[in-house]
Formats: structure tokens, sequence, C-alpha cells
């Protein structure tokens, strides 16, 4: 055990807030039109492009590390996207963590943003319509603003779910400083090597952060529930 | 097809689910036209289609303009329709105030011509919601949301007025509150209206046409007043039957406190000072408030005793009760009233089509 190094416990958390900044935001981006699309869309199969999209809340993480490796390494399409610019493999990079965040994290932000999409039915679209907004007018006028609390739940959770994660990281992420060494593997790696203090300090935050983000979004929840109708 | 036309043309047809509907027929392109009958009729089906929210084959064209024409595949989305649709429940924008609701359509109908009789303050005015402009819609009450959302949709500059029972989801009082404003709407906007209703009393006040509907089909379209006394529709055999009348104010009995009414036919008396000379008014008379006498009653408190001659009279089986219809005026020119009688009265003063007769009307009540 030495020094207590700042930038050793810096590096990681700095990687992970913005590894899961940039996961929500593709998130938001990805995932409003999927929600959209399912909670509107009288498809008959829709539901098993839902319960795709719900497939990372029950595989072991990795499971779905262990097919992202696949995918993002020299021999999947990864590696044929990263051949692109000259590098050999999508795995074990920066890149490869946010696209496999945005798929682990992804039933978090797509079903609370369907049923916010699902609640307010059709009438509200109905009503835009007769006022003669377009469909495209009428999602951001009004689906939007009368879905913001599925969209604020959803950035919270899928923020949330990013930075808690492990098994995914580590299998296709693996273990480099400033690139891919996020706080849950930082926080495994101080255990491993008996750096207490650093994994109590990092610990220690996790669970008051983790108690602060699940008491704002249940506060917004009870905010938004008494707004109500 | 650029022409305007005075007419407004409908025809749907199609299935949905086990429900049939088949509806062809026309409406002025002024005035109240009501869409009436009982429940599961499609009356609200049918407003959706002229909105272009569902969609059955057939043609929607309104004053020339066609919004449907499926003979030609040609089907405008709703957005594009100039129409206003107030919905049975209000359905005000939750997110926005009540001035961005009222907005909300306005700010899209792109710009108003300079003669607007529809301008903001002009709706707000006419539907009273000046004060509450700045609030949330959340906290109003049932009566104020439905007037904000007629002002919604006048404001989007509609070329026609679609409404489906509008004031199905609120209570009595709110609805005694509402319905003056809707007559205001009716006197004061060249607008055509198309109202769907399953409450007679609300079309008697405000239709000036009538569809009736029953099970998908149209049973009888024209002017109300006609309608209404058709011996072959249902409505005047309905337990409630009454028939309006138009007339204006020709006299107001200052020592008695009464107003004659002119109407064809004969003058009416109704208690109270009823407005100026020469004001328009509706009046309705109940079946059951009418009895016929055959010579005219001197000494009777009935201050309604008018010549008429009888029209039709027509009873199903051995029914305690007959319907009559009358027409007002000695030579039975004028409008007609409906009256129900007991089949011995009819017996006992033989009664028959084309008899002179005296019409005593015991009640007249004023509803427009």
């Amino acid at each position: 055990m030495g020094e207590l190094d700042v930038t050793q416990l810096w590096s990681p958390i700095r990687l992970t807030i913005e590894l899961a900044f940039i996961t929500t935001a593709l998130l938001l981006v990805v995932g409003t039109p999927i929600a959209w699309w399912l909670a509107r869309s009288k498809a008959r199969w829709k539901e098993a492009v839902a319960t795709i999209v719900a497939m990372p809340l029950v595989l072991p993480p990795t499971v779905l590390g262990f097919y992202l490796l696949l995918l993002l390494g020299p021999n999947g399409p990864g590696g044929w996207i990263a051949g692109l610019y000259g590098a050999r493999t999508l795995a074990f990079t920066f890149g490869g963590l946010v696209i496999g965040s945005v798929i682990y994290s992804m039933p978090f932000v797509v079903q609370p943003i369907r049923n916010a999409f699902e609640a307010f039915g059709d009438r509200p679209l109905e009503v835009a319509a007769t006022l003669r907004a377009s469909p495209w007018d009428a999602f951001w006028s009004v689906a939007v603003p009368l879905a913001r609390p599925g969209f604020l739940t959803g950035a919270i959770l899928g923020f949330a779910h990013t930075i808690g994660e492990f098994g995914v990281i580590l299998m296709i992420g693996g273990n480099i400083p400033g690139q891919t060494k996020v706080l849950s593997v930082a926080i495994y790696d101080f255990v491993e090597t008996q750096h207490w203090t650093e994994a109590h300090i990092l610990a220690g935050g996790m669970v008051v952060f983790s108690f602060a983000v699940i008491l704002a979004t249940m506060m917004l929840g009870r905010r938004y529930g008494q707004q109500g109708r | 097809m650029t022409g305007a036309s005075a007419e407004i043309s409908t025809a749907f047809a199609g299935t949905l689910g086990n429900f049939s509907l088949d509806v062809a027929f026309t409406m002025p392109m002024r005035g109240i036209t009501a869409l009436f009958g009982p429940s599961g009729c499609g009356k609200t089906t049918i407003l959706r289609c002229m909105a272009g929210l569902q969609k059955l084959s057939g043609h929607f064209i309104v004053g020339g303009e066609v919004w449907q024409d499926s003979a030609k595949g040609l089907f405008v989305r709703t957005h594009q329709r100039p129409l206003g649709y107030v919905f049975q429940e209000a359905s005000l924008f939750q997110h926005l105030s009540v001035r961005q609701n009222l907005l909300y359509g306005a700010k899209r109908a792109g710009k108003a011509p300079a003669s607007d009789a529809l301008d903001f303050d002009a709706i707000v005015e006419l539907l009273g919601i000046g004060h509450l402009l700045e609030r949330s819609p959340v906290a109003l009450s049932g009566g104020e949301r439905q007037r904000i959302s007629v002002g919604r949709a006048l404001l989007s500059r509609p070329r026609i007025l679609l409404m489906d029972e509008p004031l199905s989801a609120l209570d009595r009082m709110t609805k005694e509150e509402i319905l003056p404003y809707f007559e205001r709407l009716h006197e004061s906007l060249a607008l055509p209206i198309v109202y769907v209703s399953h409450d007679i009393g609300e079309v008697a006040r405000l239709a000036d046409t009538m569809v009736l509907l029953a099970k998908g089909r149209v049973i009888a379209s024209g002017p109300l007043l006609q309608l209404q006394t058709d011996p072959n529709l249902p409505l005047v055999a309905a337990p409630d039957a009454a028939v309006m009348i138009e007339g204006r104010v020709a006299h107001l009995d200052d020592e008695f406190l009464l107003t004659h009414f002119a109407v064809r036919g004969g003058t009416l008396v109704v208690p109270g000072r009823q407005g100026e000379p020469g004001a328009e008014r509706r009046l309705r008379i109940a079946a059951s408030d009418v009895s016929f006498t055959l010579t005219a009653a001197r000494d009777t408190t009935i201050l309604n005793c008018l010549p008429a001659r009888i029209v039709s009279i027509d009873w199903a089986g051995n029914e305690a009760q007959v319907n009559v219809i009358a027409a007002l005026g000695a030579d039975g020119s004028g409008a007609c009233i409906a009256a129900r009688i007991t089949r011995k009265s009819r017996a006992a003063l033989s009664l028959a089509p084309g008899m002179p007769v005296f019409a005593q009307i015991k009640s007249v009540a004023l509803i427009r």
C-alpha cells in the first residue's frame, strides 16, 4: 500500500462520467424513435422487437459481453469499421465501450419513454392534427412535452445504469487506464491489489451517488404523478 | 370544382368490426346541422371521417372543396383540412397555458385575412374566457375547459366546425351555463357547424338542420322544423316529443307583462318581457301540453287558443294515446305542432285529418 494517488482515482471517475454522458445522449437519440414506434405501431411483431430491446435486463452481462466481443473484434463488423480509420478492432477501446453501453442500457431508457408515449393515448395527437399540426410538428410540440417525465426518468436511469456496469465492460473493455478503466473496474482492481483506501473512497462514492439518483427519480415520479391529468 | 357551392356533401360507407355504416346526405353551408341518433348509430364515426381522423370510402366536399373522394383516390390528411374539431372531452394540452392552447391552431393556420371576424379578442370575449388566459387547463372546471376547446378550434380559422357531443361529459348545470355561448356562436358566425348529439333538447335548441341516424343509416335529413312534425319519423312518437316554432316579438303587453309572438298561422303569448319587438326567438311546445276543442273556448285559463287544422292522426294498435299533427291557422297554412291526446278523446270528438279545430296550448317555452 503506497501513497494515495489522486490521479489514479480521478481518471476512472472522469472516464466513467464521460462514458455515461455520451451513452445517455446516444440513447435518447436512438431510443426515442424506438420507443415511439413501440408505443404507436400496430405491427403484430412489435412485441418481438420490444423483447430484443429488453433482453439485457435478463441476460448475464458476460453473455452480452461475449457476443459484443465477437461483434466488435477484428473479425466482426466492429473490426471492419475500425479498419476504416486504420485500427484493428473496436474491442478494448472507448468507442467499443460506448456501443456496448448503449445496447446494455437501452431498456432502461426505452421503457419509460414508451410508457410515457402510451400514457397519453391518441387523443392529444388527434387534437393537434385538427389544429393543423403535421405529424412531425405534433411530435415535437405535443408528444415530447407530454412525455417529459418519461424522458427524465429514462435519462436518469440510463445514466446511472451506465455508471454501474461492470460485466460487459470487463468483457469488451478490459482494463486500460484512461481508456477503458471505468469506476467499477477500478474498484475491482483496487480490491484485488489490496488498495483498501482507494476502494473505500470509490465504493462509498458510488453508494452515495446511487442513493441520490434513486431518490431523485422517485421524487420526480411523485411530482409528475401529483400534477396528474 | 372551385366555385363556392352552398352545400356540404357527405357520403361514407364501410364496416368497422361488426358495425356497418352507409350514409349519404347534404347539409347547408350555414347554420347548425345536428347529427342525431341513439348511441352506437355511427354519428361520431361520421364526424371522425369528416375530419379525416378515420378513413372509410366515400366523399366529403365542403362548399366545393374536395377533402375526400375515394373514387378519385383523393384524401386530404387531417392537418391539411381547414376544420375545427371539438371533442367530447375538452382535450386541452396539459403542458400549455390556456392562452397557448388557444393560439396552438391559430399559429399554424397561416395569416389571417384582414376582414377576420374570428380574431383572438373577439373569440375570448364571445366565450367569456378572458380571465382564464394565463391559467393552466388542469385546474379549470369542465365547462370552462370545453369553452376553451371551442375557442381553440375557432381560432384555427376553420371553414367548418365539427362538434362531437361537446356537452355530454358535463353536468346539467354546466350545460345550461355553456349553451348560451353556443347560441351566440350560431348568431355571430357565418360558419357551418356539424353538431353530434343524442340529446333532443340540445338539438331542438341549437339545430337548424337535422340528420336523423339509426344503426349506421340515415333515416331522414332536412330542416329541423320539418322533420319534427313528420308523422313517419320516430320524433313525433318519442315520449318527450315537442316542436320548435320560430317566432318574432310582435307586441309587449305592459299591463299583464306578456309577450306576443307572431308565428306562422297565429300569435302565441308567453309570460314576461321576452325581448324587444322584432326580436327573433325559438319557441318550444311539448306535445303533452296541446289539447283540442271543436269550438273556441271562452271560459278557460289557457291563453293560447288558436284555430288550427288537423293534418294527421296516428297510433299504433290499441295504445291509450295517439299522436296528432295540426297546422296552425283557420286554413291550416301555418306552422305545424304536435299533440298527444287519448284515443278516447279522439273518438269522442271524431277527430280526423282536415278537420278545423282549436288548439289549446298550455305552455310555451322560450328556448333560444
